[in-house]
């Protein structure tokens, strides 16, 4: 068990070392990658507004009861903004972009690998690495963020109406809390994590496929495990970032 | 032209080929067959350099694919042409698309000059161009499929080596007949080398100069039809039994029949 952890721990981060060379290389697919960034970016906006719709009304309903016991309502707008640009946006679009696009990802690169279309790549000069993978690296390191930036607003917007039709705190109350909050510190921690969430994506969802056998049984066990472990490495990598972040940058937080 | 000089493959710690060698000469067309699972498959992708053997070396033209570096094994590839079984489309793309790919990835020919070249290949592998060109490959039949990628090749490449993988392994005995027909042209027209893995003994007969007979990872046969015929190894003979009568009557209708 643990020597197959560690073998594969090995593969994905050799496979990662080859995907960064070819990210790096002359050769970049820009119609490809415009095309993942389309289908990445704009296929999931409806996906992640709803999450986060949903999630900043959830928290701001929750934080609502417990601020009212202290007379602190007013503070909700600062709360929501820890809540949902430094964790909670950043996460939710990650593991919603590892659902859909992971899946899609691997299952794509599988089922082509599973008919000989990545061999027949190879055999015309192409390199499959660079035609396949780096796109939908780029797509999603890209396009991540976006949507990450996106989910928060949307959060926040959610809050915003349970504010004021279920705290009864004011407009100006709720806004003045969230843009005093809205410091460079918790921005700069809502922005790196999605980055570094879409590496994970790329190289977990790319490394199942180009590595999935076993035909249509091996491609869909190899979406599942490409699902499983990109969301997992996504709340250790969250964990992580957080951790560091605050002993790096607490003076801006 | 092509040698393969003890050469043994394993994938993880399966092994697969045991020391195998064979060569082929210019124009020469070899059909290696055996029973599933023996490495047939494999040997292609050895010599398109997609594997290399933990031992052994690949010699095509004089040149070693095993040390090459990936720029050197892309020139190569330019001589070695392969259909993949089940062809290898790219099903997102028209067949026009997948026809024209290497010259849409690699060179700077416009649409029209590149769509020009398109519609001569399909029609040299009999397909009407206009009615094909703009389907995508799960419309085609499996053997419009399989003359869709051996177009592809040849207009990708400029092939002195052809490799088929299963070329005519599901296919009506009218699409077997005209993908059987079109690397006999190739072989005739083109002076192409031809290698190619098959299953279906009766129709080897259309295209083979030579048999290899892999059993199990290791070369059980090497001839031509007469010795095939004459061959006491019971691995031979194994393989050959279903398919004894069919194989006697075609022989005899073929070389001594007429």
């Amino acid at each position: 068990m643990l020597k197959t952890f560690a073998y594969q721990s090995q593969e994905i981060l050799f496979f990662a070392v080859r995907m960064i060379r070819a990210l790096f290389s002359r050769t970049i697919y820009v119609s490809e990658t415009m095309e993942q960034m389309y289908l990445i970016g704009v296929g999931s906006l409806f996906l992640v507004g709803l999450t986060g719709v949903f999630a900043g009304q959830g928290f701001a309903y929750a934080f609502t009861v417990e601020l009212s016991d202290f007379g602190a309502t007013t503070y909700l707008g600062r709360i929501m903004v820890i809540a949902i640009v430094r964790e909670l946006g950043p996460v939710l679009t990650g593991l919603m972009i590892a659902a859909r696009v992971a899946s899609g990802i691997t299952a794509e690169i599988g089922a082509m690998k599973s008919s000989n279309q990545l061999d027949a790549m190879v055999a015309f000069g192409i390199d499959p690495m660079k035609k396949i993978a780096v796109p939908r690296l780029i797509a999603l390191v890209v396009m991540l963020p976006a949507l990450t930036i996106f989910c928060d607003v949307i959060g926040l917007l959610g809050a915003y109406v349970v504010a004021i039709f279920i705290t009864h705190i004011t407009s100006t109350q709720f806004w003045s809390a969230v843009f005093d909050r809205l410091i460079f510190g918790n921005i700069f921690v809502g922005l790196l994590k999605p980055v570094l969430f879409s590496f994970v994506i790329a190289f977990v969802a790319c490394y199942k496929g180009f590595t999935s056998e076993g035909g249509t049984k091996g491609v869909g066990r190899a979406t599942t495990e490409s699902v499983v472990l990109s969301s997992i490495l996504i709340l250790v990598v969250n964990f992580l970032i957080t951790k560091v972040v605050f002993s790096l940058i607490k003076g801006y937080l | 032209m092509i040698e393969l000089r003890n050469v043994s493959f394993s994938y993880g710690d399966q092994p697969v080929l045991r020391d195998v060698s064979f060569t082929v000469a210019h124009s020469e067309s070899l059909v290696i067959m055996g029973p599933s699972g023996g490495g047939k498959s494999t040997i292609l992708r050895l010599i398109l350099g997609l594997e290399c053997p933990q031992e052994g070396e690949i010699i095509i033209n004089s040149d070693n694919i095993c040390v090459m570096k990936e720029k050197d094994k892309r020139k190569l590839r330019k001589k070695i042409g392969m259909v993949f079984q089940d062809g290898g489309l790219f099903d997102s793309l028209t067949v026009g698309e997948n026809v024209g790919y290497y010259l849409i990835e690699h060179t700077k020919m416009s649409y029209d000059e590149i769509e020009e070249k398109v519609v001569k290949m399909l029609g040299f592998v009999g397909l009407d161009a206009d009615e094909v060109i703009d389907k995508l490959p799960e419309q085609l039949s499996g053997g419009m499929q399989r003359r869709v990628a051996i177009g592809r090749t040849l207009l990708s490449t400029d092939p002195k080596i052809m490799l088929f993988d299963e070329p005519t392994t599901g296919l009506d005995p009218q699409a077997t007949k005209k993908v059987l027909h079109l690397i006999q042209k190739l072989r005739d027209e083109k002076s192409i080398s031809t290698i190619a893995v098959t299953h279906q003994i009766v129709d080897s007969f259309a295209i083979a100069d030579r048999y290899l007979v892999i059993h199990e990872g290791e070369v059980a046969f090497d001839g031509d039809v007469m010795q095939l015929r004459d061959s006491a190894d019971p691995r031979v003979l194994a393989f050959l039994s279903p398919f004894r009568d069919s194989f006697k009557a075609v022989y005899e209708r073929k070389f001594i029949g007429g």
